[in-house]
């Protein structure tokens, strides 16, 4: 079908042209594929890989709890999500617990996030606003903790890490249904 | 004039025309005399600029005469300048297609400037191999152009939260919304070189601007008709539109068509980024949220009249306003001029395109009394734009995204144009 409708449009092709296409069932190659994708490395492919999934993986080495977060906290965080994470002018991280279904629902990381995962995800990714991806890896951990240390999630002392973070059940965890769903 | 009264019969009420009555009004225009002649010179007229050559060829701009049309209502979160938004100024424009400098703009960490040369596309994780692109490569692979529209799901938000109706421009208010030509490279054909393992069945898309936006996408939706877009309105994406590339999601909500796009990681499930759990979810009145609501839904709104655009004195007034859906085409758009009761179809203009702005017109014989006017859009699949209340059946009373209520504007009798919720 594809090669008669090819050779309505484009009389002249040559024969070659018509085996190269009969040769590649395989829709990978063919006129619209010219095939250029470079291989990547295993390595180069880690670094260039930030998505982190909700049973942890993608999470890195490294860990920390909300005792050295509050001082990174207080540093790197507090000019624009307030003390303790309330009243900044970015928004509240921390507060709202059990507004969610009630007339004016708070939504912040404690009240509404369906997951403990994504604050590493994020924070790694994008913040503090203005210099992303200064921190370490423990330092995000230590951040983590202690935003959820704020939300009463976590004790001060305990330790976030790839192997705690995902096992967290955040309170709203049950409050989301999926609206999509594969037509299969 | 005599023709308007005798097809009087195929209005609505409140002097509102139906559709009808252009196709029949259309063929009497007659062409009048042309003003002035520029070729002759004593006792003929002639305008400053008739009497000198213009300027020459090359790099221009809009007419400066008309500079107050510019992207709109810009804002951005305290302390920052990149995380915001800026509005299409709907009311001033007409057709289907956004020039691209007054395309909306929703970033979350400012417009990077990026270096196309050493930009890539890489596509890995669940895939046989994973691949990296340059833009001299995926040049030469088979583009595609579609006209399609690019939606903020938060678009009219402030007509959802206020409690009462904000009195602003139809920009400030539905401005989120833009149409351009998209030209790109079908994503399924890169993915497809990469072999996509039979348990990847969503996407990761993340982006190189300081905030790494990153959104999932069910791969159905990439295979189906997803592009990495990297031409708008014929020339390279503008770097507010994600220069050099971008993903394209015909008809589902804007912040999932992640710009400055970097890697695509084929997952088993989604990441549950930031952007599709603490924002861009829809809380129900249950408490409940719902994730993944993509498509947008059918909505219209009438451009002008709109605040600001007010009328001069009772008499024959353009309605104009554009109407769309993430569903598919626009079927009908109707107008009311009487609250609701009676409607009438207006006139749509000839590219009524699947997942596009599509423009629609009337006219109104407006009698000077004040009155309402609103448009309701129908889609293909049969979605019927709902009324704002019954848009808030189920709903959390502060959830804001995917907001496709009809929009009212109330004239009174000095012919200003006000914002009314009915
Ligand atoms: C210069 C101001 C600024 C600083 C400093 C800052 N943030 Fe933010 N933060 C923001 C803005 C703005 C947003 C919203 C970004 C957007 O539009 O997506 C945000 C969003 C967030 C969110 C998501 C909130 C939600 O409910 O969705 C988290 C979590 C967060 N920041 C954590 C941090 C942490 C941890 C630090 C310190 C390491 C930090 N931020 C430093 C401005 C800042």
């Amino acid at each position: 079908m594809f090669i008669s409708k090819l050779m309505k449009t484009i009389c002249t092709c040559t024969l070659i042209i018509i085996t190269q296409i009969v040769a590649a069932d395989d829709v990978s190659f063919g006129v619209n594929n010219p095939n250029l994708g470079k291989v990547l490395s295993a390595e180069y492919v880690d670094q260039v890989d930030f998505v982190v999934m909700p049973n942890g993986d993608g999470l890195p080495q490294g860990s920390g709890n909300a005792v050295s977060g509050k001082e990174l906290f207080n540093v790197q965080c507090i000019a624009c999500h307030g003390n303790e994470a309330k009243g900044g002018i970015n928004g509240d991280l921390a507060g709202g617990h059990g507004t969610i279904n009630g007339p004016l629902p708070k939504k912040t990381v404690g009240s509404y996030w369906p997951y403990a995962t994504i604050l590493f995800d994020y924070i790694r990714r994008a913040m503090p606003y203005q210099t992303p991806g200064t921190l370490t890896n423990d330092e995000i951990y230590a951040l983590t903790a202690y935003i959820l240390y704020l939300n009463d999630i976590v004790t001060e002392k305990e330790i976030m890490s790839s192997e705690t973070l995902p096992r967290i059940i955040m309170p709203n965890s049950e409050g989301f249904v999926w609206a999509y769903s594969a037509s299969e | 004039m005599k023709k308007l009264t005798e097809n009087m019969n195929f209005t609505a009420k409140n002097g509102l025309l139906d559709r009808r009555f252009f196709l029949k009004a259309g063929l009497g225009v007659g062409g009048g005399l042309l003003s002035a002649s520029a070729i002759g010179s004593e006792g003929k007229d002639r305008f400053p600029w008739m009497k000198q050559p213009g300027s020459g060829m090359g790099e221009s701009g809009p007419s400066n005469f008309e500079s107050h049309i510019k992207r709109d209502s810009v804002g951005t979160q305290p302390g920052t300048t990149g995380s915001g938004a800026s509005r299409t100024p709907i009311e001033h424009l007409d057709g289907i297609i956004t020039p691209s400098r007054l395309h909306f703009e929703r970033h979350h960490s400012g417009i990077p400037e990026i270096d196309p040369d050493q930009h890539r596309l890489i596509i890995h994780g669940l895939v046989e191999r994973p691949l990296s692109f340059s833009l001299e490569s995926l040049a030469r692979y088979q583009h595609t152009s579609n006209i399609q529209f690019l939606e903020c799901s938060g678009n009219s938000g402030g007509n959802m939260m206020a409690p009462q109706p904000l009195q602003r421009k139809a920009s400030d208010l539905h401005g989120l919304v833009s149409c351009s030509e998209w030209g790109g490279i079908p994503l399924k054909v890169l993915l497809e070189e990469a072999g996509v393992k039979p348990e990847g069945k969503w996407i990761v898309a993340s982006g190189s601007d300081a905030a790494m936006m990153s959104r999932s996408v069910p791969i159905e939706k990439i295979m189906d008709d997803a592009i990495i877009a990297t031409h708008q309105n014929g020339e390279p994406l503008r770097p507010s539109n994600g220069y050099p590339m971008r993903l394209f999601l015909p008809g589902w909500e804007g912040n999932a068509c992640v710009k400055w796009l970097r890697t695509i990681k084929v997952t088993s499930g989604p990441s549950m980024t930031k952007d599709e759990t603490s924002k861009y979810s829809d809380l129900r009145d249950d408490g409940i949220a719902e994730l993944f609501t993509f498509p947008m839904g059918v909505k219209s709104v009438i451009t002008s009249p709109s605040v600001g655009l007010n009328f001069a004195g009772a008499g024959i007034y353009q309605v104009k306003g554009i109407a769309w859906s993430g569903s598919g085409k626009i079927k009908t758009v109707e107008l009311s001029a009487d609250g609701g009761n009676t409607w009438a179809e207006a006139l749509l203009d000839q590219h009524v395109l699947s997942k596009s702005l599509t423009r629609f017109r009337s006219a109104w014989n407006w009698d000077g009394t004040p009155a309402t006017i609103m448009s309701r859009a129908i889609d293909e699949k049969g979605n019927v734009q709902p009324s704002r209340e019954s848009w808030f059946v189920g709903r959390a009373k502060n959830t804001f995204y995917h907001f496709n209520a009809i929009q009212t504007w109330a004239i009174n009798s000095a012919g200003e144009v006000s914002n009314v919720y009915l």
